[in-house]
């Protein structure tokens, strides 16, 4: 019964969102990225739901979902760690955070602290090319990091 | 007037009008750009660059199958650099295939070998892949995929999407981690796919590939107590001669039943016989829906659908379940032929069916799973054991060493290789209409059909959707509810256009009474197990030969068979009798969209 309602309310939730994009195929992205930040994830219940509101394959959603690296197919930690690895990122010392934020978090970079706090993923340039190494932690911004700095950072999100 | 620019290819020149592609004008020009992702029947991709040219004016090569020509171009398509740049992509692209030409089933028929072959690919530059990476998907029952193989072109994913509107296939993840994938990578014997087998048919490499049952078959004929019977769908008779170096529309019908019997099949019989069975069966069910529907005013499913093309029938389960009961319940020529040989022949030859191996030639790679069907064993036996596509067969032949092409003729055994021009053009889109009209037709009003040399002209041709109608005038006494009422039908080939069909019949918008889909585009000849490659031109050509065919046969009408009226009085009393309902119908299953 409880299972039932859960579906139900995820069903009416993926609705809603449909409805307010009006069903519409070109909007797609954006319904996706809206229920990416409701659940955290895409399950596959919510992508076939999605599928069935748009009147699409849900192999298009599939595909649209895996194709961009902001949705996620699978769950993810409470927070997302993203750090850059462009060229200039790379010159400036992203090795060393990266190695930092490795030890800090006992996980490889791809994988979920078994807390579900974090999860740690590299992300190509997100525009701080003067003030690398930088990364993303949810939505907000942080440059210039040096190793102690992204350890005090990433304490604050605990 | 359209806007006419001219073009200057290799120092040739052309005007063609705003708008054409690179590739189309070198086309009309008679110039050679080698394509990849390109296909004939699919839209356009422009993700191989094998086709790449050079542009005077343009700092980078265009590809050419995509760039449209929208300024007076000057054109050069085998500069040093474009030479350059094929090889590297080649060298690119074959540093990620993994396997080894010679044991790879499209060996000599692959686009990627030919490529590399026609550009000097003389070293892998870039490396090679030592050890597979993927599994092979052996979950379908029909269709094999070997990602190990794919060259990410898309031609899979846009026939699945666009050409036949399924969507089981798709391309995930991006860049490097691209991968042809199903929803969620599930395996594909469980996603919605229809194993119509167009993929197979488009795909450049050996990625896709059909479940091989010859070995099976090849066991079958080596033990000396089975009896191997061979039955012969119409397409593949007038396909199967392009695996010999025959061109497109060559029908090899007897010299075809002359291999066979010099392979090792005991029995070779004509499918066509059971098309015309069908036409008795399906055509009287017609009848019945109709009368109970005019005369007794009891509610049926209107219009019927036809069951003869097994993708059809898939895409109908997981797409249209609700219009399931809309189905002709008779099964396909292919399994009522095999349940009428594993109950009928087997008395008339007293042998045990037990004892019996049915292996049919078919154009189709759903067969494959149609045979399968847990359902299609009324007799207590599988009806069909085995169901071979066109290239499974001619690597068969070719494996004996015979030559097809030198042989003498010969005729089907008896007594179920009779089959009538009716039977025949069952392979081509609106065969199954045009042959029902002809029995139908003369039921109701005992003439022949109001067409001359009874060739129904209007559901012909290669239109995706075709109507037509027919008025019922003069009818026999049984009939008389019937007369001065039309007949309306309608055919479709391909399932992107069966869904517009559907559509008009979900919406109640459709005034049809009978319906034709086959899942394939130009129907069974345009069949997903047919030789590669397949496009419109051939898909046209192997329709003439099998109207051709149909002109020049004695018996052209499914009910003037006489041995459709002897299997009838002999074996299963009329049409739609308790027996053939056991024997010849069947049931079909709802299944999910996804």
């Amino acid at each position: 019964m409880k299972l039932e309602s859960q579906t139900q309310n995820i069903a009416r939730a993926v609705k809603r969102v449909c409805d307010e994009y009006h069903s519409r195929r070109e909007k797609l992205l954006q319904i996706l990225e809206e229920l990416n930040e409701l659940y955290g994830y895409l399950s596959e219940y919510v992508m076939k739901e999605v599928a069935k509101n748009l009147d699409m394959q849900v192999s298009e959603i599939y595909g649209v979902a895996t194709f961009y690296s902001f949705l996620n197919t699978k769950p993810k930690g409470k927070n997302i760690i993203r750090l850059c690895q462009t060229v200039s990122c790379e010159l400036a010392g992203k090795q060393r955070i990266a190695n930092a934020l490795e030890n800090e978090l006992g996980i490889r970079f791809g994988e979920t602290t078994p807390d579900g706090m974090f999860s740690l993923e590299y992300t190509n340039c997100i525009g701080m090319c003067n003030q690398g190494p930088a990364m993303l932690i949810n939505d907000d911004v942080y440059y210039n990091l040096d190793p102690e700095k992204a350890v005090d950072i990433v304490e604050k999100y605990h | 007037m359209p806007n006419m620019l001219a073009v200057c290819i290799n120092g040739k020149e052309c005007e063609v009008e705003f708008g054409t592609t690179i590739l189309e004008a070198a086309r009309k020009m008679n110039i050679h750009i080698p394509t990849l992702c390109y296909h004939d029947d699919l839209c356009l991709s422009g993700i191989c660059r094998i086709c790449l040219v050079e542009v005077d004016g343009e700092k980078t090569l265009q590809a050419a199958c995509s760039a449209p020509i929208t300024r007076p171009l000057h054109i050069r398509t085998h500069t040093e650099k474009v030479r350059k740049a094929r090889r590297n992509i080649l060298e690119l692209m074959l540093s990620n295939h993994y396997g080894e030409c010679y044991t790879c089933f499209r060996n000599q028929n692959c686009e990627l070998q030919k490529l590399a072959k026609e550009y000097g690919v003389d070293s892998l530059r870039f490396g090679h892949v030592e050890l597979p990476r993927h599994t092979k998907d052996t979950s379908s029952r029909s269709i094999i995929r070997d990602m190990d193989k794919c060259i990410l072109c898309r031609r899979c994913v846009r026939t699945c999407h666009d050409f036949q509107g399924v969507g089981a296939l798709e391309a995930a993840f991006r860049g490097i981690d691209t991968e042809i994938q199903t929803f969620l990578d599930h395996p594909l014997g469980d996603a919605v796919c229809i194993n119509c087998g167009q993929c197979i048919n488009r795909c450049p490499t050996g990625a896709l590939r059909e479940r091989d049952r010859s070995d099976e078959v090849w066991n079958a004929i080596d033990d000396p107590q089975k009896i191997v019977v061979m039955q012969t769908a119409p397409a593949p008779r007038a396909s199967i001669g392009e695996e010999f170096g025959l061109p497109p529309g060559t029908s090899i019908t007897r010299k075809l039943n002359t291999a066979l019997k010099m392979v090792g099949f005991d029995y070779v019989f004509d499918t066509n016989f059971a098309a015309d069975l069908t036409i008795m069966e399906e055509g009287t069910e017609l009848l019945t829906r109709l009368k109970d529907f005019i005369v007794d005013k009891k509610p049926v499913s209107l219009p019927m659908i036809t069951s003869c093309s097994p993708g059809w029938v898939k895409y109908c389960e997981h797409y249209y379940p609700d219009y399931l009961p809309h189905l002709s319940t008779c099964k396909s020529p292919q399994q009522m032929f095999g349940s009428l040989i594993k109950t009928y022949f087997a008395q008339k030859i007293k042998v045990d069916p037990k004892n019996i191996m049915v292996v049919s030639l078919m154009p189709c790679v759903a067969k494959k799973y149609e045979s399968d069907r847990p359902e299609m064993s009324a007799s207590g036996f599988k009806d069909v054991d085995y169901a071979l596509t066109s290239r499974e067969l001619a690597q068969m032949i070719k494996e004996t060493g015979i030559r097809v092409t030198d042989l003498e003729d010969s005729d089907f055994d008896s007594p179920l290789g009779l089959g009538s021009g009716a039977g025949l053009i069952f392979g081509a889109t609106g065969g199954v209409m045009e042959a029902a009209i002809r029995t139908v037709y003369e039921i109701i009003t005992g003439e022949e059909v109001p067409f001359e040399n009874l060739n129904v002209i209007p559901v012909r041709g290669m239109d995706g959707i075709k109507e037509a109608e027919i008025s019922f005038q003069k009818t026999k006494e049984d009939w008389k509810f019937l007369e001065g009422k039309t007949l309306r039908v309608a055919i479709a080939h391909g399932t992107a256009n069966a869904k517009k069909i559907m559509d008009k019949v979900a919406s109640g918008e459709a005034q049809w009474h009978f319906i034709e889909i086959m899942a394939c585009p130009g129907g069974c000849l345009g069949g997903g197990g047919q030789p590669i490659p397949t496009n419109e031109n051939i898909r046209k050509a192997r329709a003439k030969a099998i109207y051709d065919e149909d002109s020049h046969l004695n018996i052209r009408k499914s009910h003037s068979n006489p041995q459709i009226q002897m299997l009838y009085n002999e074996f299963l009393d009329h049409p739609n009798s308790k027996k053939a309902h056991k024997l010849l119908h069947t049931t079909y299953t709802r299944r999910g969209k996804i």
